[in-house]
């Protein structure tokens, strides 16, 4: 019984130094935790990310951790994906000129909102600082989350990965009732599904005597049970997975969180929780249960339409920013799940095949995601956030820059040539169409040109509109503006210069069984 | 013999899931869960018996323990929610809806 410390160094980093965090906020006077909680954060980060390069080109994988978590490409390319965007929208959590010197977390989580102990802890100017501790056990669990090789590891780091996301959700300074209401409803439903979750590892495990996704692929090839309680495992764990990738009919919460969730966790869960569930529903349904590729495919591919129309359509109505990009991020699942229902395993002259497409795809909504929510924290009123898209109007004349960036964005959204977005969506469908479900990548375009239509209209009232009295760019700083340029020459370059990320996505497609 | 626990557990749990969507108070709704949680250690248990091994005995402390946790940030989430509204009732949580 060994432990490959070295190759699970990146998950362990990051999961000590939340440990840290914790620790700080006891020990550290209350003066220097920001900053103390801030550097802990990046640096770990990005060390993780330097070992996890050096483990790379060490060549290390395989089982590790006695067989609980796997090594393998993909895995290797999404803890990557993972650290990157995990470090941009973090950064963002630390602004605090945007707020007049404290950050966007509640002074005091635990006072009543408009109550007398809620005014006394905004007058002493007390900040949260035990969000970025929280941060970083999300980010482990959704490390994990994706490269777990057995059923109970996988729940584990689903609860690790869902738990703190609960309580980030409800610690918004600005619109408390909004964001406590956001964070009971995420939680209630989070629970719900992951139940839903946990009796499909228990049916697995009876079908398959074991929990490892490789003994249950072998059991699916080889049955000693009826088919009954395979069917039914493999449902009620889709549901736990879908739920978090944000698949119609599972797809509720979305809204309502991303809503009312502070601005900065909403940037972190849409692409981070995203990816580790992507990730992991790649891993379940390729390794595990690619056996009964047949019974799923066709279910899944319903779902993913009804994803689609459901993101394209309810995001026309909308009015408030974040709520659109909410519907927008619904829709966004559906054409990452059009590779996965696709199962296309590449060939010699189309190597890129369903895990690496939806990989890519992440990458690239990911980049637009946390500009866009970066960029949303800027634009204010005098009561926070102006959120409104009414009270976008005339951006681009007041701030060209700002508009110009988040006009970009949605052009990557949209799928626009020359912007990263269009090549995913390329990537992705051909991995659909390759592999037999034309269909869905013919229903797939149309509801993305439908899904346009939301888009532009953002840019149409930022650019055509009449300026909006009140509504002002705020002055942040570099923890704002960092991660906004990062993403946008992100989304710029791989627009143009999608190679070398594609190559590496090519390469991270294949699981290890 | 298998098959008996196997219903049983599938009993609790839907009797979970029915109690998670009629219910409206949070706290109900969550003990609910807690339901279903039970029923999925149920089938675990039941199935390790009949394979003859531990892994599934094992795997029901991991859930015992994920479902502390979940009880401390479900219990944490749905205080304040009340210490606001005087209510758990997810009925009475409608502002995001508007």
């Amino acid at each position: 019984m060994t432990v490959e410390w070295r190759a699970i160094a990146p998950v362990l980093l990051v999961l000590i130094a939340a440990i840290l965090g914790i620790l700080a906020e006891a020990v550290v006077p209350r003066a220097q935790r920001f900053f103390a909680q801030v550097f802990l954060t990046v640096a770990s980060i990005v060390v993780a990310g330097v070992l996890l390069v050096t483990n790379w080109r060490a060549g290390l994988g395989g089982p590790v951790a006695m067989g609980s978590m796997m090594l393998d490409a993909p895995t290797y390319f999404m803890w990557g994906a993972l650290l990157v965007f995990g470090l941009i929208s973090i950064l963002v959590f630390a602004e605090r000129e945007l707020n007049g010197g404290v950050s966007a977390f509640a002074a005091s989580a635990a006072t009543v909102p408009g109550s007398r102990a809620e005014a006394e802890a905004s007058a002493a100017r007390l900040e949260h600082t035990e969000v970025f501790p929280l941060a970083l056990f999300a980010l482990g669990g959704m490390m994990v989350f994706p490269a777990s090789a057995d059923l109970i590891t996988m729940f584990v780091a689903l609860e690790v990965l869902s738990l703190p996301l609960y309580l980030m959700c409800g610690m918004a300074r600005r619109r408390r009732l909004l964001s406590q209401e956001a964070a009971l409803k995420y939680f209630l439903l989070g629970a719900f599904s992951s139940a839903f979750f946990l009796f499909g590892v228990a049916l697995l495990y009876g079908y398959a005597g074991s929990f490892d996704l490789s003994a249950i692929a072998t059991a699916v090839q080889n049955p000693t049970m009826g088919s009954g309680v395979l069917y039914a495992g493999m449902g009620l764990l889709a549901v736990g997975l879908l739920f978090k990738v944000g698949v119609v009919p599972f797809h509720n919460w979305t809204p309502d969180v991303y809503m009312g969730a502070p601005t900065p966790v909403t940037g972190f869960m849409a692409i981070c929780t995203k990816l580790a569930a992507v990730g992991a529903t790649l891993r379940v349904f390729y390794v595990a249960l690619s056996g009964e590729r047949w019974s799923w495919q066709p279910l899944l591919a319903v779902l993913v339409v009804a994803t689609m129309v459901v993101g394209a359509v309810w995001g026309l109505t909308q009015t408030d920013i974040k709520r659109t990009l909410a519907y927008s991020s619904i829709a966004h699942a559906g054409f990452i799940m059009t590779a996965v229902v696709g199962a296309y395993a590449g060939s010699p002259t189309s190597p890129l095949d369903s895990v690496g497409s939806a990989l890519f795809y992440l990458v690239v909504y990911g980049l637009a995601s946390v500009g866009a929510f970066a960029v949303i924290t800027m634009v204010r009123n005098a009561s926070g956030e102006a959120n409104a898209i009414a009270s976008w109007s005339g951006l681009g004349r007041t701030s060209p820059l700002l508009a110009g960036i988040f006009a970009l964005f949605m052009l990557s959204f949209t799928g626009i040539p020359l912007t990263a977005g269009f090549i995913g969506k390329w990537a992705v469908f051909a991995a659909a169409w390759r592999g037999g479900f034309e269909w869905l990548v013919i229903v797939a375009v149309l509801l993305s040109l439908v899904a346009a239509v939301f888009y532009l209209r953002i840019i149409v009232v930022m650019f055509f509109g009449e300026p909006v009295d009140g509504v002002v760019v705020g002055r942040a700083s570099a923890f704002t503006w960092l991660p906004i340029a990062v993403a946008a020459i992100g989304v710029a370059v791989l627009g143009v210069f999608p190679g070398p990320v594609l190559d590496l996505a090519t390469a991270a497609s294949t699981f290890l069984r | 013999m298998i098959e008996q626990y196997l219903y049983l557990a599938a009993i609790l749990f839907t009797i979970g899931a029915i109690g998670v969507m009629v219910r409206r108070n949070a706290l109900v709704a969550f003990m609910s869960v807690e339901l279903m949680l039970n029923a999925a250690n149920l089938a675990l248990v039941a199935f390790a018996w009949h394979h003859g091994s531990f892994d599934g005995q094992v795997a029901t402390f991991f859930v015992m323990v994920v479902a502390a946790a979940e009880v401390v940030v479900g219990l944490a989430i749905i205080v304040s929610i009340y210490k606001t509204r005087r209510s758990t009732s997810v009925d009475n949580a409608n502002l995001l809806n508007q």
